[in-house]
């Protein structure tokens, strides 16, 4: 999740305060890992330098800053450009799954037995995400699905392997150290 | 006009321990071996996914639980009682009474309406045909199937047939429903729909639900699932005395 971009879009939608930004961002995004308040100022003063956002006069009132902020017109072309590029698809061969997989392979341990204690937490937490759309809103619907679907292409790949386990362990044991390449 | 709740006569063995239990069960069709000491136990009220790759058996654990099959060694238990032993017409009887099915592709009678279709166990149950449909149109509602009564399956679509076909399964309250790939002839949405309505009507009548699944999604309803590989059952949670620095833990 980028930050910066998260809090230009939020501005994109209308001028500002920080504190309304943070709320903002919390419910939508932060639920996990709520945003700090000196990284929310942090990170609009840096926008601000860069030119991305303008900062108004400070308004009276409690709280260390009421400025409201404004996205100028770099600040969009930063966000749209951001927004219309897709994200990098991350190349899965160098995951943990993947890397526990060959080792324990590598060095004779069971690897299948691994891929089940996997499977078992990948639909533990599919059964968390599950539940949490039967209870809330649609937008917890939303980044539910997001991550059951991507439990389920990992399950997918846990499958496959598993499937292949005994080729999987010749090749590995002819790549390793003592063997031919 | 449902059956029977209390007791189940003690006419056989008796064991106590999990709603749903099986030992050591061995089926082969002909030369070709489906399970092969295969065990489970199924606490009333759980929802258990049972999963595994095509091939693995487990549609024939689910037959073989549910007393559609006997197997050829083992043993099948329900509240209490072995099941693999009894004659066809008890099986016929237990699975009449106090078991509930859906199957992947509904299976609905073409020649009955679709409140038919739902009323069917309970007019098989001996309950009076105005009663019956005046139970099974109460499930209408609740599974968006209003205005559907008096279609015929071939006039609904595949997720309003799956629905049908889970109110039937339903309908006469079992104590257990089997459930065979219950979302596999349907959308990722309308299966999600299909599971929601499941395992919520189940949870409201504190029905035990054996539901058979390659789709983590679906299992993903389920309280606890099993995976059957090779003809056996192999259970997710880790065993404590195998898992350790062995395999990356």
């Amino acid at each position: 999740m980028s930050v910066p971009l998260t809090l230009l879009g939020l501005l994109e939608r209308e001028p500002s305060h920080g504190y309304d930004l943070k709320r903002d961002y919390d419910a939508l995004f932060g639920r996990d890992k709520p945003l700090p308040y000196g990284q929310v100022y942090a990170t609009l003063g840096r926008l601000a330098r860069d030119g991305k956002v303008v900062a108004g006069e400070a308004e009276p009132g409690a709280g260390p800053d009421r400025k409201r902020y404004v996205i100028t017109d770099a600040g969009v072309t930063e966000f749209e450009t951001w927004l219309s590029q897709p994200t990098e698809p991350e190349p899965h061969l160098q995951t943990v799954l993947f890397a526990k997989v060959v080792l324990a392979l590598m060095l004779g341990r069971s690897a299948e037995r691994y891929l089940d204690t996997q499977r078992g937490a990948h639909l533990q937490r599919m059964r968390e995400l599950t539940e949490l759309k039967r209870a809330g809103s649609l937008i917890d619907t939303l980044l539910a699905d997001h991550g059951l679907f991507h439990l389920e292409a990992d399950l997918r790949w846990i499958d496959m392997t598993a499937a292949r386990l005994g080729s999987l362990a010749e090749a590995v044991r002819g790549s390793g150290p003592g063997g031919s390449r | 006009m449902t059956a029977d709740r209390g007791p189940v006569k003690a006419s056989g063995p008796v064991k106590a321990s999990g709603l749903v239990e099986a030992s050591g069960l061995v089926r082969s069709f002909g030369q070709t071996p489906a399970l092969r000491g295969a065990s489970v136990s199924v606490a009333a009220g759980e929802i258990l996914a049972i999963m595994g790759p095509s091939g693995s058996g487990k549609s024939t654990l689910l037959h073989c639980l549910a007393g559609i099959l006997i197997p050829d060694e083992g043993e099948v238990w329900f509240a209490g009682r072995r099941v693999d032993t009894m004659g066809e017409a008890e099986r016929s009887a237990l699975r009449r009474e106090r078991f509930g099915f859906v199957f992947q592709f509904g299976q609905l009678v073409p020649e009955l309406t679709a409140e038919e279709n739902v009323a069917l166990p309970l007019l098989l149950d001996g309950t009076r045909r105005a009663a019956a449909l005046t139970e099974a149109r109460t499930w209408f509602g609740r599974l968006g199937l209003d205005g559907r009564e008096r279609h015929r399956s071939g006039e609904l679509s595949g997720g309003e047939a799956q629905r049908v076909a889970l109110a039937r399964g339903l309908v006469a309250h079992p104590e257990v429903l089997f459930a065979d790939e219950p979302t596999g002839s349907l959308d990722s949405m309308t299966g999600e729909h299909v599971m929601n309505l499941l395992t919520t009507a189940a949870r409201d009548h504190g029905t035990t639900v054996i539901l058979v699944t390659h789709e983590p999604r679906v299992a993903a309803y389920a309280d606890r699932e099993v995976v059957v590989r090779d003809g056996k059952v192999s259970s997710l949670v880790p065993d404590p005395l195998t898992t350790g620095p062995g395999f990356g833990s």
